[in-house]
């Protein structure tokens, strides 16, 4: 028997040079397009409009002054001058404070990714779990983490837990909700004929979950994955504020915003770094991703 | 080593043995909807039979409760003499539906081996399996790709290389072929009537379409709807090995003409 004629079209991708280049060139049009846009509205509120809403008597929001927007080459000036008289470099800092920030953020990650996991699995084979439990899982969600960081903290020293422990603890409690309420979805995608099969084959339920549901699950969990490492930055810092760390972001942004009348720069890149911790966490997520899904084509219909 | 024409009775063993056999879903006689109603089918070993009839006759029911995935609620069923569940856990049936449903992480041969997995079968011994399978639907030169690197067909033949892998005693067949182009169709029959030759499998084939249904079969099961019952049995007079001469035999049109008639007038009786 002849294969079918005219249904294979397997498409070439592009070369893996050519590809990264048009993605350099794309991230760098972003930058160049933000800085431009950045001193351009300085400079026309500053200059042309003198900080204030054309014919009104408004003042431009957020004011154009070097104040409250520095200029960005003055951002990056300070970014390689000593945060305090004598101190450190801020990058350096910053950049030791960032990497302080995602260990506690990357073992707050691996708690939540378990724990969430843990809650799908359970879901998926319970629906008494599920309709007993999933409520209190959505309403965790709604408390505010500032209210709870404090509480984490405090219990954690006394019971001898490390405190950059109780910090990822915070950072788990942002951190396990996306990856059940994804993993329980993915368990849940395989067609009913797939179960079908596997019943056919007289398999076990965990084999049926280690062949079939887990695998289907696995693009799922990788979405929730990476709103998670995102998450569990953001979890880090707030977690790192009522334990009073001098060493992670958390610190420096409380800092820097207390200084923001007089060296608004400093916040500026406290902020970027910020931002940085959290894409280096995603997409560090993103690159295993793709070694573990990376091949796998969704079938039309 | 095929009985020369229609000749079930002469065949071997009992493989499936219905008798009053019901299917009602929902909770109660009264508001359930009965998808079957006293169905009486004896199949036996290495007949090819075919379940033909309009939507909601229950065929695919009638197939999945033999397949131990669905219940009766009445009569008793019997799969080489044994209830249908105890059939499933001895692997006794090899399945194929209308969609492939073939797991697009593994690749072609790893999809073959997966029942083999079940049973703790080696590596060695499930490779060696799987490629034997593979050369059954020819497509052994295609082992290592990925699911979504194959069209229709081949997907197809993949997934009855997956159901024969266990060489089950049962092969149990939803519409497979029912998403192909016709074209791709006839070939498709054409191979499995070659498998099902060399193989010796019994065979439960639901379809819609009544010249694939004669042309595969050795008898046809005609039902009909509301409740799904078995209206007509019709033994297919045409001699093995079939090929493409085969669709324009007299006897093929005869045949047809034959079923067509059953569908239309369900209430004639056996």
């Amino acid at each position: 028997m002849v294969e079918e004629p005219g249904e294979k079209v397997v498409v070439q991708p592009l070369p893996d040079s050519n590809r990264r280049y048009r993605r350099v060139r794309s991230v760098l049009l972003v930058v160049v397009g933000a800085i431009a846009l950045w001193e351009g509205y300085k400079w026309v509120g500053d200059e042309v409009l003198s900080g204030m809403v054309p014919g009104t008597e408004l003042r431009l929001r957020p004011p154009p002054n070097d104040t409250a927007m520095p200029h960005v080459w003055d951002i990056v000036s300070t970014t390689f001058e000593p945060a305090r008289r004598g101190g450190e470099v801020l990058w350096l800092l910053l950049g030791k404070a960032a990497l302080f920030t995602l260990r506690e953020a990357a073992l707050g990650f691996v708690i939540g990714g378990l724990i969430g996991f843990g809650l799908g699995v359970l879901f998926v084979r319970s629906q008494l779990a599920e309709r007993a439990f999933m409520p209190y899982v959505v309403a965790s969600q709604t408390v505010p983490i500032l209210a709870i960081a404090p509480m984490v903290v405090i219990w954690g020293g006394r019971l001898a837990i490390p405190q950059w422990v109780s910090v990822s603890i915070i950072a788990a409690y942002l951190t396990f909700f996306p990856v059940a309420i994804n993993t329980l979805r993915g368990l849940r995608s395989p067609p009913a004929t797939a179960t079908e099969l596997m019943r056919s084959y007289a398999a076990s339920d965990s084999e049926t979950l280690w062949k079939l549901q887990v695998p289907s699950a696995l693009p799922y969990i990788f979405t929730a994955l990476k709103i998670s490492a995102a998450a569990s930055v953001v979890g880090a810092i707030v977690g790192e504020l009522p334990a009073g760390f001098a060493d992670g972001l958390g610190r420096a942004l409380l800092s820097f915003s207390q200084q923001f009348g007089v060296a608004p720069e400093k916040l500026y890149v406290a902020v970027l770094f910020s931002a940085l911790a959290g894409l280096v966490f995603v997409g560090a997520v993103s690159l295993v991703e793709r070694r573990v899904v990376g091949d796998r084509r969704r079938l039309a219909g | 080593m095929r009985p020369a024409v229609d000749a079930p009775d002469a065949a071997g063993d009992l493989v499936v043995a219905a008798s009053g056999v019901g299917k009602i879903f929902g909770v109660s006689q009264v508001n359930g909807v009965e998808a079957l109603r006293n169905i009486d089918l004896e199949i036996r070993a290495g007949e090819f039979v075919s379940l033909i009839g309009p939507s909601g006759c229950g065929k695919s029911t009638l197939l999945r409760l033999i397949g131990d995935l669905l219940e009766p609620t009445a009569g008793t069923l019997r799969v080489n003499g044994k209830t249908p569940h105890q059939a499933r856990l001895d692997r006794d049936y090899g399945m194929v539906f209308q969609q492939a449903t073939l797991l697009d992480w593994r690749s072609v041969r790893r999809n073959v081996e997966l029942p083999l997995e079940m049973v703790g079968a080696g590596k060695v011994e499930r490779a060696e399996r799987a490629v034997e399978m593979l050369d059954l639907v020819e497509l052994r030169t295609f082992a290592d790709r990925h699911p979504w690197q194959l069209s229709g067909g081949m997907q197809q033949r993949v997934a009855i290389a997956r159901a024969l892998v266990f060489k089950p005693e049962l092969l149990l067949m939803d519409e497979p072929f029912g998403a192909l182009d016709e074209m791709t169709r006839e070939r498709m029959q054409q191979e499995l009537l070659r498998i099902w030759d060399s193989t010796g499998t019994t065979v439960v084939f639901v379809t819609h379409s009544i010249p694939e249904a004669v042309f595969l079969s050795t008898r046809v099961v005609v039902m009909s709807a509301r409740p799904g019952r078995i209206s007509h049995v019709i033994d297919v007079p045409l001699g093995h090995p079939r090929d493409d001469d085969t669709r324009e035999e007299q006897a093929f049109y005869d045949t047809i003409t034959e079923v067509r008639e059953a569908l239309r007038h369900p209430g004639g009786g056996q």
